[in-house]
């Protein structure tokens, strides 16, 4: 996994923004950038080159299953690993969530080796399939 | 002037009467006029009484019929009495664990400082050559003791600063409960300013009814949204913790 992975960081209250942006940091992933909803992280992505996307899924503007479904529709997103972070705890939200194609779920309130174990499995998944 | 009401009209009518009997001096068929007049001006009273009391108990209708509204009397306001109960809990919660991880992580500094004030001693008389060789000694275990020691209390301090950063979590989830309480709060305040026109006769922008229906168009992807479980009201069907979460996602194949 590569440290200096450009990250993208999506919710709409700042201090979670802040909270996973020095998680991220302590595990060594500095190469990071964040947006309120799904609105403005969307052109973000199409232009940014981002290698990983971490989102809430209730922000206003545009959803985190929204901005989900836009990036898998999209051919130059399609592959881009998405984790979600989010108190949506529902089963049928998350069973929708994953057949939205996300890669990791994450229900806050969440600890720092959660996020740490679910980033380790997405990417050995990633290295694993060799995508 | 406003077109004459079939009620006006014969008033006028019986008032002239009234006046041209008195002229002619005819009292007693004047008296029998006036006794009309009254109750021509008695039944307008009634009508408009009936009318008001029709109003009065469409209105009440109209009220009781709504269950929107009794929903947010019975269910509702109480649920958001228990969320921001809850609010109180998370922000008490993350004020105390802070609070716990400073208490615990200013005595490592504490005791950082001190060695260090101690060994700054030492090396100073070190290198002013004031040094015994046992005195050497100890300063050299010192040294060594510190050397193994400082990096875990650095850890230490480091682990208690992560712990304060994710007790900061308590704002995005008493943010979320607090919006929808506000949500709430906004829809009752409407409902009140409908009730107090309906009551003073003053035209409501939407029959409560019909705000009913209108609510629940409004409501968009957002908030459809549960948001944040609350202990002890939580909704069906949902995972309890990541585990479940990560078993759920194991069984889809995850």
């Amino acid at each position: 996994m590569n440290k200096d992975m450009k990250i993208l960081i999506v919710d709409d209250f700042s201090t979670m923004r802040r909270i996973i942006k020095n998680l991220l940091r302590d595990l060594g992933f500095t190469n990071t950038s964040d947006a309120d909803d799904g609105q403005s992280a969307l052109p973000l992505l199409q232009s940014g080159n981002f290698d990983f996307l971490v989102t809430d899924w209730n922000m206003p503007g545009m959803t985190g299953i929204d901005l989900l479904k836009a990036i898998r529709s999209d051919p130059k997103l399609e592959t881009l690993p998405v984790l979600m972070v989010t108190a949506e705890q529902k089963r049928e939200q998350i069973i929708e969530a994953a057949q939205a194609g996300v890669n990791g779920y994450i229900v806050k309130p969440f600890t720092a080796i959660t996020l740490k174990e679910k980033i380790d499995k997405i990417f050995e998944r990633i290295e694993s399939t060799g995508s | 002037m406003a077109e004459r009401t079939a009620l006006e009209i014969e008033t006028i009518e019986k008032a002239k009467e009234y006046v041209s009997l008195l002229e002619s001096g005819n009292a007693e068929e004047a008296d029998n006029v006036l006794a009309e007049l009254t109750n021509l001006r008695e039944s307008q009273l009634f009508n408009e009484l009936g009318r008001l009391t029709r109003d009065f108990h469409d209105t009440l209708n109209s009220f009781n019929s709504d269950d929107r509204f009794s929903k947010l009397a019975n269910s509702e306001i109480p649920d958001a009495r228990e969320r921001l109960t809850y609010v109180i809990t998370k922000t008490d919660d993350a004020a105390h664990k802070t609070m716990t991880a400073v208490e615990a992580a200013i005595p490592i500094c504490d005791s950082l400082e001190k060695t260090l004030t101690d060994l700054d001693t030492a090396w100073n008389k070190f290198l002013s050559r004031e040094m015994k060789p046992a005195e050497f000694r100890s300063l050299t275990n010192t040294m060594k003791v510190f050397f193994e020691s400082s990096s875990g209390d650095l850890n230490g301090v480091k682990s208690n600063l992560n712990e304060i950063l994710l007790a900061q979590d308590f704002q995005d989830i008493t943010g979320q409960i607090i919006k929808r309480v506000i949500t709430l709060v906004s829809e009752v305040e409407n409902n009140l300013v409908d009730l107090i026109k309906l009551g003073s006769g003053l035209p409501v922008a939407n029959d409560p009814v019909m705000n009913k229906s209108d609510a629940k168009e409004e409501k968009n992807e957002a908030g459809k949204l549960e948001g944040p479980q609350i202990p002890g009201m939580e909704s069906d069907g949902i995972v309890n913790g990541q585990d479940d979460v990560d078993e759920l996602l194991s069984s889809l194949g995850f």
